[in-house]
């Protein structure tokens, strides 16, 4: 395998639904931005691409991205769908890499949507609930907010976490999305406004949930060589991992913890693993992509995250999986400050200041705040890890508070059902 | 040739919603032929007001849902019956959920926790509510009479 790039990227605006643009129309403007860009860059250029989206049911239309390959101008070259639930995106990602790391493509576009405003909420969820098995989860329960209420009220008895906790990372997200103009839902939160919002399943509110979206986002990925071509800022792509669960999670085991790196068995004497508490396939994906990208302490060799935050719950059940504590200690991680942005007012106190390195997670407001069309998502959180790492977050967003100062090494993460499909994307500046 | 054909004009419309861009409402309806396969037994068994899992013959992994291949080794299982009393391993009440389940909202989920299998069950909890419903409390199941071969034709309820 050799070294990829990524050149460039661009995303378009997340709303609830664009009724003026079909997913053509929405890829094809995220793809002028990335283009408009990166000026060295023309369509000759690329190769092929590997087009992202979730559903079917949502577009009411098979074979959705070959539309979109002719509509951008990119027929007849090579181009395939990937599709993998919430992750989606981030497989499409690795999949555009493994393009251009195998060889088979110099320059390969990975470009993503997602048009969720068709259907009414209630019937988005239920084709979102499809993604569970319909023989024995979607006839009983048919609501993946119902699910990760469940796995939350287990996180809750085994570790402690409260839904103050939880709520911090929804006022985190929601005022980091305050500085990002292609954010669907921004706004100056309080726990006490997450709290007080409707109830969805307990104790899951409508804050602490991401919403239903439409949009797209692309990203192109490139050789060294042909990153050297095209000029421009590249970042490099230092690692991927992926990793995989039980669909049903009911079938999930109770085993032992997979170890990253700086842990030791001694950690989790007590630990059953993964349970319904914890994401087995995301530590997988975290595991491989470090093990590629030689990082040995997450929590010290990366400077920032971009993770799936679909609920705050599952925020807080990531930085379990990626080892930036340790399994049970994602509540008193939010508590510590340490996934905030050192530079913006949240109206919070943190505790335990020194215990854990800031590391800032979604600074650009994740999927709570971004919004979540689920084929763009892991290719937005791409996208904006890039413009971190080339220092371009002003240029992009029009307001430098979300720029952190130097970073080096980006995390961006993809997630799937109830933690079925994960992938782990390690970005480094060059 | 007929030069004068016309198609024929119905009474049917379009629901339009909006014009720029135009916006109509389409109607999208299907029914499918769907086949529980293997998993037949299980269902068949509500029918009979048992619960069936699968016990591995190869590594003795017993799943409480069912599963004709064992996830742990991949050899073949056989079907157990499970107990009919468990514990709730975890809840949650919703209070919203997909067009097909709104109407019966607000339903409590449960995973079920059964001695001696080492996975979990789906079902819904009737007879409990807010504070009453805890994890580790103990419930048993409940069948329907008129089965519908679904999986909600077992419950569970607090014993
Ligand atoms: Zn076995």
């Amino acid at each position: 395998m050799r070294p990829v790039y990524m050149v460039t990227g661009g995303i378009t605006k997340f709303a609830k639904s664009h009724p003026d643009k079909d997913f053509r129309l929405m890829v094809k403007e995220a793809l002028d931005y990335a283009m408009g860009d990166l000026p060295g860059i023309s369509l000759d250029e690329i190769d092929g691409s590997v087009c992202s989206y979730f559903s079917d049911h949502f577009t009411r239309q098979l074979m959705a991205g070959a539309m979109v390959q002719d509509y951008v101008g990119l027929s007849p070259k090579p181009s395939r769908r990937v599709e993998g639930g919430g992750a989606t995106g981030g497989l499409c990602f690795q999949s555009a890499w493994e393009s251009v790391a195998s060889g088979r493509m110099e320059v390969c576009l990975a470009m993503g949507f997602e048009t969720m405003g068709r259907v009414n909420t209630w019937k988005g969820n239920e084709f979102i609930a499809l993604a569970s098995d319909t023989n024995f989860d979607f006839p009983v329960g048919g609501f993946y907010t119902g699910y990760y209420a469940m796995m939350l009220n287990r996180h809750m008895y085994e570790f402690g976490t409260t839904v103050e906790q939880m709520a911090k990372v929804a006022v985190k997200n929601h005022i980091n999305a305050v500085h990002n103009r292609y954010a669907q839902r921004p706004g100056r939160i309080t726990i006490e406004d997450v709290r007080s919002s409707q109830m969805v399943a307990t104790p899951l509110t409508l804050l602490d949930i991401c919403q239903m979206s439409e949009g797209a986002a692309v990203c192109i990925l490139a050789s060294e060589k042909a990153a050297q071509r095209l000029g421009g800022t590249p970042v490099l792509v230092k690692g991927v991992g992926s990793g995989t669960d039980a669909m049903r999670m009911a079938d999930r085991p109770h085993g032992k913890v997979l170890l990253l790196p700086h842990e030791k068995e001694e950690d989790y004497v007590d630990v059953k693993y993964p349970g319904v508490h914890s994401f087995r396939g995301g530590r997988m994906a975290a595991k491989l992509a470090y093990a590629m990208a030689g990082i040995n302490d997450p929590g010290q060799d990366l400077d920032f995250i971009e993770l799936h935050d679909a609920y705050t719950s599952s925020e807080i059940q990531t930085y379990e999986d990626l080892g930036l504590c340790r399994y049970g200690e994602g509540g008193s991680y939010v508590d510590s400050g340490a996934p905030f942005m050192p530079n913006i007012e949240y109206g919070l106190t943190f505790s335990d200041t020194s215990r854990w390195r800031k590391l800032p997670v979604n600074p650009s407001g994740g999927l709570l705040a971004c919004g979540h069309p689920v084929g763009a998502t892991g290719l937005m959180q791409a996208v904006f890890a890039f413009w971190q790492l080339q220092g371009s977050v002003q240029k992009h967003l029009g307001d430098s508070t979300l720029q952190l100062s130097a970073p080096k090494r980006g995390l961006i993460h993809s997630h799937a059902g109830t933690g079925t499909y994960i992938t782990v994307s390690i970005l480094e500046k060059v | 040739m007929n030069k004068d054909i016309k198609l024929p004009e119905t009474d049917a419309g379009t629901i339009l919603f909006n014009v720029n861009p135009i916006i109509q409402k389409f109607h999208y309806e299907i029914d499918y032929i769907h086949t529980y396969a293997q998993d037949t037994p299980f269902f068949a068994g509500l029918a009979k007001q048992k619960l069936l899992g699968s016990r591995c013959k190869g590594c003795g992994y017993t799943f409480a849902t069912p599963r004709s291949h064992c996830m742990e080794c991949g050899s073949p299982t056989e079907w157990v019956e499970l107990p009919q009393r468990g514990i709730v391993h975890t809840f949650t009440t919703c209070h919203f959920g997909g067009e097909a389940f709104l109407k019966e909202t607000p339903f409590t989920l449960i995973l079920v926790e059964f001695e001696g299998v080492q996975t979990l069950f789906l079902s819904r909890l009737l007879g409990a509510e807010g504070d009453e419903i805890k994890i580790g409390m103990p419930v048993r199941a409940r069948f329907l009479r008129n089965c519908k071969f679904k999986p909600t034709d077992v419950y569970f309820v607090p014993v």
